[in-house]
């Protein structure tokens, strides 16, 4: 038998980048919270309950990108290109957040325009990831080894729509961590604004997933055929689960099971995207083992992953560990 | 505006972000390692002035850190988005390289940041010594990865090219440990060394300066700590000094010894020899007239350039003209970039010997001239760490892989508005943003080591984390973390 090693990379890059979504979607969601939550002290105990985190988080990003490179150089030479703006406009946003975790605490007279970066950062981040991602799920066109399209291809209703719902996304992750991590006034703001992203949120997956099969042929057969119906019809059956897990965790007042909750919804919507994909990397014109490096390349990378991923997922989740329970309101930053 | 095409601006680009970016690996691969050293010294010897150095630079680390990891994330993508064609081609060899930095170097610096700048309370002092050594250890694993992939694109080995023009690898060694490799490695190690060694010295000269002014105040104990922290800080920082720009300058020796047999053009660009010759002299300074293919206004040691190069008098060097314009790198920048480099070099070999001898006189702390040199020479190691940087990237041009892959025909299919759009923006967000960090980063130096515990105690019960189990603090592990603290 022989390993298909193309196969097993692109189930670890999925990886990567849903441990990016569900890692770093809860801190660009505090960012995103940020301008509908008054008050430094408020503002200082939102950012002080990802300031020692966010850094992993975003690592699984580099990871995502470098990976492609890596072991998907093709796909990473055409998808860049083609999403051009979207990804540069993501980095600088990401520039822009990033420095405004160490700046907004040396500047008390500037605070608020690291407030500003901050907020902003993470808005235009999330939106631009969303937009990425729809401009991909609609498709790139390609001819030889490189992108054929225009430079405004990645600008479309859909793309619009999907970055919009990974806004709100973030921005629910963002508010039932804060209901998780602290607590009096801003844990009732994340609350409230809870109650209304989880609404928004649960109508844009239904959009968004009834439009994805009307873009590409082969996602419509993927989605109504037999015997992949069976794959996929488990999907909607667990969101419908999640979506009331959510209503319970926020009536109740349950803030884990409401964070898991949503978390749940991420990881189904992106599971229902990935089998959307499948066996296609830039869809309906490259397939993952078309863009896979030589098995050379993807052995040797291999043996370092099945080493260091479980240590590096040990240490994160010590990190996590040590900074458990819930941030205080009048505690410092001190570095 | 012909010579502005997309090709032009995405080698400006990158150009810009690679030299803003190095300018943070540069100190932090330094910096951790001296914070390490420091958070060792504390667990070892217990004196309290180490750990006051810890908590002061711990702050300046964050937040050269932290630039330097939105910096670096932008790299990370950039090879797809400007140059596409070269990541196409490299991916297979490349792409694995830095696969490694982000899995063995990344997370690790990432994953135990936290525990390091925070955490000391809630995880006690040994714990918080062995992050802060896996911090240090990942900026190491960092530029070892990156070095290599840097090194491979200079001396391309243990590959072959297949059907679609990918290089492919055949021995996974050789690409890693490829020619050039083992020589950049140390060379940079030693460089981002001196770098951190020479701002550390800059801050602490600049406190002994003030301190000076300041003779007549009564001496606090708080203020004789201060001092001692300063002079500590002063000591360590020339201690390396002057032990590690005569390593330096050696390892630059045997990197360009590499650099004769692997890259000759660059070298002759170095050098600013047009003509091949035996018993070449050293030109020390004179003005590259590629027109006339000569250099003006010599400035000249005779042999010298033959024993340098070849370590034997009549050694023969060969001259730009042994190839043809499309092959050679633009002489003036390397040959004026490699002189400020190595001036800078010798400066800093001239302080640590100075501070040598005025340590033995026992006058180190308190020679004015020593304290000046010391504060204008701070910011000296990124100016030769972005010169050599210039000399090794414009002296392997025209080519990304050296002698395969040309420059030109390695960028993406971007038309020259995507990428000018693209430039200005990084160009106005890089000054801005790094502009504000490096005011931040200059106003925590103007603070002596004692002055931020005016508001900010040692005790400080570190929780920037915030989640604060009041309980967690009082506690046992609270207490041991209380005790460890002056």
């Amino acid at each position: 038998m022989t390993i298909d090693y193309a196969l097993i990379w692109a189930g670890l890059i999925a990886f990567a980048v849903l441990a990016y979504i569900v890692l770093d979607g809860f801190d660009l969601g505090v960012g995103i919270l940020f301008p509908w939550v008054k008050g430094q002290e408020h503002r200082d105990q939102m950012m002080n309950s990802v300031v020692p985190v966010w850094d992993g988080n975003e690592t699984w990003l580099v990871l995502g990108g470098g990976g492609l490179f890596a072991v998907f150089p093709l796909a990473y030479s055409i998808i860049m290109p083609a999403l051009y703006a979207p990804f540069i406009v993501m980095l600088l946003a990401l520039v822009f957040r990033g420095v405004a975790f160490e700046f907004r605490f040396k500047s008390r007279n500037n605070q608020w325009f690291w407030d500003l970066a901050f907020a902003g950062g993470s808005i235009v981040a999330a939106f631009a990831q969303g937009v990425a991602m729809g401009a991909l799920v609609q498709g790139i066109p390609v001819v030889g080894r490189a992108y054929s399209g225009g430079w405004w291809d990645w600008l479309s209703p859909f793309s619009l729509l999907t970055g919009l719902a990974l806004v709100v996304g973030y921005a629910l992750l963002g508010a039932t961590w804060l209901m998780l991590k602290t607590e009096g006034h801003v844990a009732q703001q994340a609350l409230r604004a809870a109650r209304v992203l989880g609404v928004a949120l649960l109508g844009l997956i239904v959009v968004v997933s009834v439009w994805t099969p009307f873009l590409h042929e082969h996602f419509m057969l993927k989605w109504f055929a037999w015997p992949e119906v069976v794959l996929v019809v488990p999907v909607p059956i667990l969101v419908a689960v999640c979506a009331l897990l959510l209503y319970k965790g926020l009536s109740e007042e349950k803030p884990l099971t409401a964070f898991l909750s949503v978390q749940g919804l991420f990881v189904l919507s992106y599971m229902g995207l990935l089998i959307s994909f499948f066996p296609y990397i830039v869809p309906s014109a490259v397939t993952l083992w078309q863009a896979a490096a030589p098995d050379k390349s993807l052995k040797f990378l291999l043996v370092g992953a099945v080493v260091l991923l479980p240590m590096i997922l040990a240490y994160t989740a010590y990190a996590y560990w040590v900074f458990r329970g819930k941030v205080g309101p009048t505690h410092h930053y001190h570095a | 505006m012909d010579w502005l095409d997309a090709l032009t601006l995405a080698r400006i680009q990158f150009a810009f972000t690679v030299s803003f970016h190095i300018i943070f690996p540069a100190f932090s691969i330094g910096l951790a390692s001296y914070l390490a050293v420091l958070n060792g010294l504390h667990l070892a010897t217990g004196r309290a002035v180490y750990l006051e150095l810890f908590n002061y630079w711990k702050k300046i680390f964050a937040l050269a850190f932290g630039m330097g990891v939105v910096s670096g994330l932008v790299m990370s993508y950039e090879f797809g988005t400007n140059w596409s064609v070269f990541a196409d081609k490299t991916g297979p060899v490349l792409g694995p390289l830095m696969g490694y930095e982000v899995m063995s170097a990344f997370f690790l610096e990432a994953g135990f940041l936290g525990v390091m700048l925070f955490g000391r309370a809630r995880v006690g002092p040994r714990l918080h010594c062995f992050a802060t050594a896996m911090v240090a250890l990942g900026t190491f694993m960092s530029a070892f990865w990156i070095l290599s992939v840097n090194s491979w694109m200079q001396t391309p080995a243990g590959f072959s090219q297949n059907a679609e023009g990918q290089f492919v690898v055949e021995s996974w060694l050789e690409v890693i440990f490829n020619p050039s490799f083992p020589y950049r490695l140390v060379h940079t190690i030693l460089a981002a060394y001196l770098t951190t060694a020479f701002v550390v010295g800059g801050v602490a000269a600049f406190h002994l300066l003030k301190m000076r002014l300041q003779k007549v105040a009564l001496a606090t104990p708080e203020r004789l700590a201060s001092q001692l922290a300063v002079h500590t800080m002063f000591s360590m920082a020339m201690w390396m000094a002057a032990c590690v720009a005569p390593l330096q300058i050696l390892a630059g020796d045997q990197h360009g010894l590499n650099t004769v047999e692997h890259q000759p053009r660059k070298i002759a660009a170095i050098e600013g020899h047009y003509e091949t010759q035996a018993r070449a002299p050293l030109i020390l300074f004179g003005i590259p007239n590629s027109k006339e293919e000569r250099m003006d206004y010599v400035i000249e040691i005779p042999y010298l350039g033959s024993l340098i190069l070849t370590h034997s008098l009549d050694g023969v060097i060969q001259g730009m003209k042994e190839w043809p314009p499309s092959e050679r790198p633009p002489m003036g920048i390397v040959f004026y970039a490699f002189r400020v480099m190595v001036g800078i070099g010798m400066l800093m070999l001239g302080l640590g010997v100075w501070s040598l001898w005025l340590r033995h006189r026992g006058k180190l702390y308190e020679n004015v001239w020593m304290l000046r040199a010391a504060l204008w020479m701070g910011p000296s190691g990124f100016v030769a760490v972005l010169a050599g940087w210039v000399v090794t990237e414009v002296g392997r041009q025209p080519y990304t892989v050296y002698n395969l892959l040309r420059t030109a025909d390695s960028a993406a299919p971007i038309h020259a508005a995507a990428v000018a759009g693209s430039l200005i923006a990084f160009v106005v967000v890089y000054f801005a943003l790094f502009g504000a960090g490096t005011v931040y980063i200059l106003r925590l130096m103007r603070q002596a080591p004692d002055a931020g515990h005016a508001e900010l105690p040692v005790n400080e019960p570190v929780r920037a984390g915030g989640i604060g189990r009041p309980s967690a603090l009082t506690g046992a592990s609270g207490t041991a973390a209380l005790k460890g603290q002056p």
